[in-house]
């Protein structure tokens, strides 16, 4: 009974790791830039050894996936980052005094470690917005944000970060996240 | 007629990437402090990568190009906000910020906060 219950928990593993593993796979085939049994061989024997190496702790994935949450996401992620790439070029360019910025913490809803990662990167790679530090246990992440002329800004950045979460929870958050966005919402 | 189209499209691309690679090196030189300097050099890149590469992508139009180019531009989004955050966190830590550079700081009281809790011992 004992062994059938490890042989579970083994094929749960296996089947949480499949997802990298494939990724895993693919990255090497584009890699080598063409479709080949070689290939594809080679590929899952360095998948395989690469995640016993560099093992991690495995991703917690809620399961949920909605697509159209997700095109919604990319598509305001791409404008954010255009939007503000030439913003802060601008500024570079622009002759002057060069604006001052802030130090802002904003409490996450999310309680999950992926969320709050890619939070962070969307946000870090929006120009104008830079994780200085992230604090996992009460879900606080401080942002260095540029340019803050006024305490209008540091709300309108804040609200942005709320807003980008709501995104990404929509996308793939757990249900308990969800609610908690929806109850948010409702204030 | 679409070759003049595409490569009026890739002239614009490189142009766009060009000019905010530019302006990422006059932020490096022009902001006040090194995480504003930051924001100037990995940001702007990004989108100058982005551009720069669909450009690529444009010229060259096959497969195994753009399944190539997609991996370059995945690891970038991936790691440029990982060595920007570093950088910040550690001009932070250090205070090489310009002191009169910040509007609002949050987080230097959250620090002292957490100080007093762990009775002035712990660092976060």
């Amino acid at each position: 009974m004992n062994a059938q219950v490890t042989r579970r928990e083994l094929r749960r593993r296996f089947i949480r790791q499949l997802p990298l593993l494939v990724g895993l796979v693919v990255l090497w085939m584009v890699l080598w830039g063409n479709l080949s049994w070689l290939n594809l061989i080679t590929g899952i024997l360095v998948a395989v050894v690469v995640t016993r190496v560099f093992y991690l702790p495995p991703v917690d994935l809620s399961g949920r996936f909605n697509p159209w949450h997700g095109l919604v996401f990319l598509a305001t992620f791409i404008g954010d980052v255009i939007v503000a790439s030439f913003q802060v070029a601008f500024l570079a360019l622009r002759p002057g005094r060069i604006p001052t910025s802030s130090v802002i913490g904003v409490n996450l809803h999310t309680r999950s470690d992926l969320i709050m990662t890619l939070v962070a990167i969307a946000l870090s790679l929006v120009p104008g917005s830079l994780v200085v530090e992230a604090d996992r246990e009460s879900s606080i992440l401080y942002f260095h944000t540029f340019p803050t002329a006024s305490g209008r800004d540091v709300e309108k950045m804040r609200r942005k970060v709320l807003l980008v979460e709501s995104r990404i929870v929509r996308t793939l958050g757990s249900k308990d996240d969800l609610r908690r966005i929806a109850e948010e919402a409702r204030r | 007629m679409l070759d003049i189209v595409i490569d009026v499209l890739t002239a614009v691309f490189l142009i766009v990437g060009a000019f905010l690679s530019f302006a990422a090196g006059v932020g490096l030189i022009r902001f006040s402090d090194a995480i504003a300097r930051m924001h100037a050099t990995t940001k702007p890149q990004i989108l100058g990568l982005m551009v720069i590469l669909a450009a690529i992508g444009l010229q060259s139009p096959n497969w195994s190009t753009i399944l190539l180019l997609i991996p370059i531009l995945v690891f970038q989004m991936l790691t440029a906000p990982i060595a920007a955050h570093m950088v910040g966190r550690a001009g932070y830590r250090t205070g090489v910020m310009a002191e009169d550079s910040l509007l609002i700081d949050e987080l230097a009281g959250a620090i002292e906060r957490a100080q007093q809790e762990s009775g002035g011992a712990g660092t976060t």
